[in-house]
């Protein structure tokens, strides 16, 4: 059926556009509170040491310093998947660990107390590097890991969650291949998403267990559920989020940084914020996680893969609290773009003294195939494949499936996403370009051109629960209870939208409460693009269950029945005479409605996203330029124009397409010190280097939701970095497989030199 | 702790000219630094009140912390994102790296006060802005949209070139690079290339 929208797939204004562009909008650091003081964290100079001594007896006595907080001085707060990570240990184990926390009158003060607390310390080695951290006499971590591997167990996703792909007969797959390739790859640059809003969080402890929290984060929900268990289920949290000024997954979790407001706030008895300097932000927040793998590919010379073997490696840093949930996912995101039936795929955590892996865009599968397509290519190569048409005929069509991350067999009901990949390739010219592996599409003097492709497709735009209630006053006005803060993708006008087109009523009737999760139901958050999907059929359900409702109360004033009933801009009207209705005001001054909506998890869809990048390089210099990049998608329907393009053209930041080219940590792997936490050494692109983006949309209606549409936003950085290998190798005829590609990279590539890193 | 006196060549208060050069703290106290923000006029007192200004105070702090105008961001606080932009006397600079004392007798405007004081009308750029969703988390808006003016104020009818060299200095982690060019694009009547 066709329908026509009043808001559906219209260009519209963000409902916060205003506050955004006058600079009214308040994220978290734009807060203040009578009588609140600022946090500051004394951060260690090692990798890994024992604190033997402290004193703070200077810092505490600074005027204006009102509480200096030692692992002493607080309780038994653990984080991390197990939660072995105390919130201040005497223990620490990266340059940048917590060592002691401070409140003040002014955040100068706090600084400066940091600088007169006097700590003793016992250095220990530290351990930088993977394989080095799992030899016998390895420094240890912690001791419950031993051999710094983190033992496995994701509660959240249940007994069997995801951590190996085992299925078939890998034996008889690799006599079945024609072609077998194998090797090390990785993808171990831990690029950092770096929002421009640094993290932060403002705490109120009221005794004897009560915490408000405010937050800018990217899951409001989510903070009260994970500081509920990192606070051993012993504090009422309640949270109250605001606008977040970028995320990219980063900023799904801060658990510590809430932790330490909310400790200072119960040591002083006022409000606290706690707010991390750039440089901060860049050292001791969470980092994408590191992957290296070592695997076999068995293939057949059609493409058919045959089997795949290996083991995965991903380097969390000291802790993390996501790394296995990124690990399932990852799993399951590469069976769905490499669909064989026979795997021996392992997966080992482990952990070293740097900061900790949390979430990035991309989360797990980006990680996994940015090492697995470089390992797939060479196969490809072998057997003469045109990539795309590897892509074409291994990920997921109607008829195969996946595990994904609970453990469970899904048969996939989605789309065929063959028609897109080929949209994307003729807008792209891919035929005409793709002259075979390691061959040039252009050679100019030293300049030569390449292109590459890649993709991503993820389950998780069905994830996890969401709930939401709507109601309707009889002003004709509705309002949405969701704990959802808009983090960039214009979601929340989105929910509005999508409100406003079930009750037929102008966007700017409906309203959204604000992110309180005493005032609103679960949500997990708009995280792995299941925005559109999950949350959307939520508030869907939410405003249907209250027009429903509406049209009962309406039927027995009307003395129908609700059938015969339908609603349009604040008038109930009989459908076989429109002209007879009644205005919602008939409802009553002392009456509202509320409808209840609830989005169960669903992992049974997938997105798709193909990237084709063309670039040049300067075989003199090593200069790699990214020259055009096209993506092709299919959303079933577009909801929110402008928006999707926006998330679209984020395909090069956060740790996207740019951590092939020249996004990356530099962590001196002696001293633990990352040598570029600053946004001057953190190199990013500015206006001045922008490639030509075309998006490529279609619309093949999926009837899993109520305006036929699939979301996309959060994979649009995945495709595109192992794209930038292929496209590299193919440019200078020589295979180069290390992240980014920085020019002396290159070099060493053309001189026939092993890249290191 | 700075001494005001070395950054106050430009001051013009009474009391500063009175002052010696070797004149103390105390003198330093009493001096005022006047301010025209968004077309209002502030006399700030310097020293280590809290309600005061203190020599360390950058005009990023100055403007959010003093006066209250959030809508300046603060991010890298050492001038390489370009988020604290605001125009002094017309021209883009970044407010975290300059001290407040060294702003004496400026005019400065903010994104606070880039629309019409008497009508309430929005800029065109911010009319623009909206019209082109030339934004995703909105953090570093209002940076882009003071370097768009400080931009149009000298070129008003500026080249591609020009546009992306005027914002280069401006981060958007979110990538709505595209969007803003359109935006300014459809301001000025230039020809996008594809």
């Amino acid at each position: 059926m066709d329908e026509t929208f009043r808001h559906i797939g219209k260009k519209k204004a963000r409902v916060d556009a205003l506050d955004i562009v006058t600079g009214k909008a308040k994220f978290l650091n734009d807060l203040k509170f009578p009588e609140m003081l600022h946090g500051a964290v004394l951060r260690s100079p090692h990798p890994h040491a024992l604190i033997k001594d402290m004193d703070k007896t200077e810092a505490e006595s600074l005027p204006g310093v009102r509480a200096v907080l030692t692992w002493k001085d607080v309780p038994d707060w653990r984080g991390g998947t197990p939660r072995y990570t105390r919130i201040l240990d005497q223990k620490v184990r990266y340059v940048g660990d917590a060592v002691a926390l401070i409140a003040a009158e002014d955040e100068e003060i706090a600084r400066e107390a940091t600088k007169r607390i006097r700590v003793e310390y016992e250095i220990l080695p530290g351990v930088f590097d993977m394989d080095e951290a799992q030899k016998p006499d390895a420094p240890q971590l912690y001791e419950q890991f031993p051999g710094n591997v983190v033992t496995p167990g994701m509660p959240f996703f249940g007994p069997k969650s995801l951590r190996e792909v085992v299925m078939g007969n890998v034996e008889k797959g690799f006599q079945d291949a024609e072609v077998i390739s194998e090797g090390i790859f990785g993808y171990e640059n831990i690029p950092n998403p770096i929002p421009l809003e640094s993290p932060g969080a403002i705490a109120l402890w009221e005794e004897p267990n009560h915490l408000t929290l405010w937050v800018s984060n990217q899951a409001s929900y989510m903070d009260k559920i994970t500081l509920f268990h990192v606070t051993n289920r012993t504090v009422n949290v309640r949270i109250i989020g605001g606008p977040c000024g970028g995320s990219f997954g980063s900023k799904f979790m801060s658990w510590q940084i809430q932790c330490y407001a909310a400790l200072l706030s119960r040591a002083t008895g006022k409000p606290l914020k706690l707010v991390l300097t750039k440089e901060e932000h860049l050292a001791t927040f969470t980092l994408r996680p590191a992957s290296r793998i070592h695997a076999k590919v068995g293939m057949k010379k059609d493409g058919t893969l045959t089997a795949i073997q290996g083991e995965w490696w991903i380097d969390t840093g000291y802790y993390s609290m996501t790394t296995q949930a990124q690990v399932a996912v990852g799993c399951g995101e590469l069976q769905i773009m490499a669909q064989c039936s026979n795997w021996d795929l392992r997966t080992k955590i482990i952990c070293t003294n740097r900061n900790a892996s949390g979430i990035v865009r991309g989360f797990g599968g980006q990680e996994l195939k940015c090492a697995f397509i470089p390992l797939l290519s060479l196969a490809m190569e072998k057997a003469e494949i045109d990539p795309l048409e590897f892509l074409k005929k291994n990920f997921v069509q109607p008829g195969g499936g996946y595990f994904w991350r609970d453990g469970i067999w899904y048969d996939y009901r989605g789309i065929d996403y063959r028609k897109v990949m080929e949209e994307g390739a003729e807008r792209f010219g891919w035929r005409e370009k793709w002259k075979g592996w390691l061959k040039p599409t252009a050679v100019n003097g030293p300049k030569r051109r390449g292109v590459g492709v890649g993709i991503h497709g993820n389950a998780d735009i069905g994830e996890d629960a969401s709930e939401a209630y709507v109601r309707l006053y009889p002003d004709a006005t509705a309002t949405i209870h969701s704990c959802v803060t808009e983090h960039g993708t214009g979601q929340i006008t989105n929910y509005i939208r999508m409100v406003a087109e079930v009750l037929k009523i102008p966007m700017e009737w409906v309203s959204l409460t604000p992110a309180d999760s005493m005032m609103t139901p679960y949500e997990f958050g708009p995280a792995g693009s299941r925005g559109t999907y999950a949350i959307g059929a939520a508030v869907i359900a939410a405003a249907e269950d209250a027009k429903k409702t509406l049209l009962e109360l309406f039927a027995k004033k009307m003395s129908l029945q609700p059938q015969d009933l339908d609603t349009e801009d604040g008038f109930v009207f009989v459908k076989a005479r429109p002209d007879k209705r009644l205005s919602w005001k008939a409802m009553s001054v002392d009456r509202t409605i509320t409808g209840y909506g609830r989005f169960e998890p669903d992992y049974s869809l997938t997105n798709c996203m193909i990237s084709f990048v063309e670039v040049e390089v300067d075989t003199e210099t090593g200069k790699l330029i990214l020259l055009r990049v096209v993506n092709a998608t299919d959303v079933g329907r577009i909801i929110d124009p402008p928006g999707l393009e926006n998330q679209l053209n984020g395909c090069l930041g956060s740790g996207g397409i740019d951590s092939a080219i020249f996004e990356e940590m530099v962590l001196d792997r002696k001293r633990g010190y990352l040598l570029n936490a600053n946004l001057i050494d953190y190199k990013w692109r500015s206006f001045l280097e922008l490639p030509v983006i075309k998006n490529v949309v279609l619309e093949t209606p999926m009837p899993t939701h109520r305006f036929q549409a699939v979301g996309v936003g959060e994979i649009a950085t995945s495709p595109g970095p192992s794209a930038i290998l292929m496209a590299v190798s193919n440019a200078i005829g020589r295979w180069v497989h290390h992240y980014p590609l920085t020019p002396e990279r290159i070099l060493m590539a053309l001189r026939g030199e092993e890249a290191q890193g | 702790m700075s001494n005001p006196y070395h950054c106050g060549y430009n001051l013009h208060s009474k009391t500063l000219h009175t002052a010696s050069p070797g004149g103390g703290l105390k003198k330093t106290r009493q001096s005022k630094i006047r301010l025209h923000v968004n077309g209002k006029l502030h006399d700030l007192e310097v020293g280590d009140k809290p309600h005061q200004i203190k020599p360390s105070h950058t005009l990023a702090h100055t403007l959010r912390e003093t006066l209250g105008l959030t809508g300046t961001k603060l991010s890298c606080d050492e001038g390489a994102c370009g988020a604290c932009t605001v125009l002094m006397d017309g021209k883009a600079v970044l407010s975290c790296m300059l001290l407040t004392v060294e702003c004496h007798g400026k005019t400065i405007l903010t994104i606070e006060g880039l629309r019409n004081p008497e009508t309430g009308e929005l800029d065109p750029i911010q009319k623009s802005f909206i019209e082109h969703t030339a934004f995703q988390c909105g953090f570093c808006t209002p940076g882009m949209i003071m370097s768009t003016k400080a931009l149009l104020l000298k070129h008003p009818h500026p080249s591609e070139e020009q546009v992306k060299e005027g914002l280069s200095g401006n981060f958007c982690r979110c990538i709505s690079h595209y969007h803003v060019l359109e935006a300014i694009r459809a301001l000025t009547g230039e020809k996008g290339h594809s």
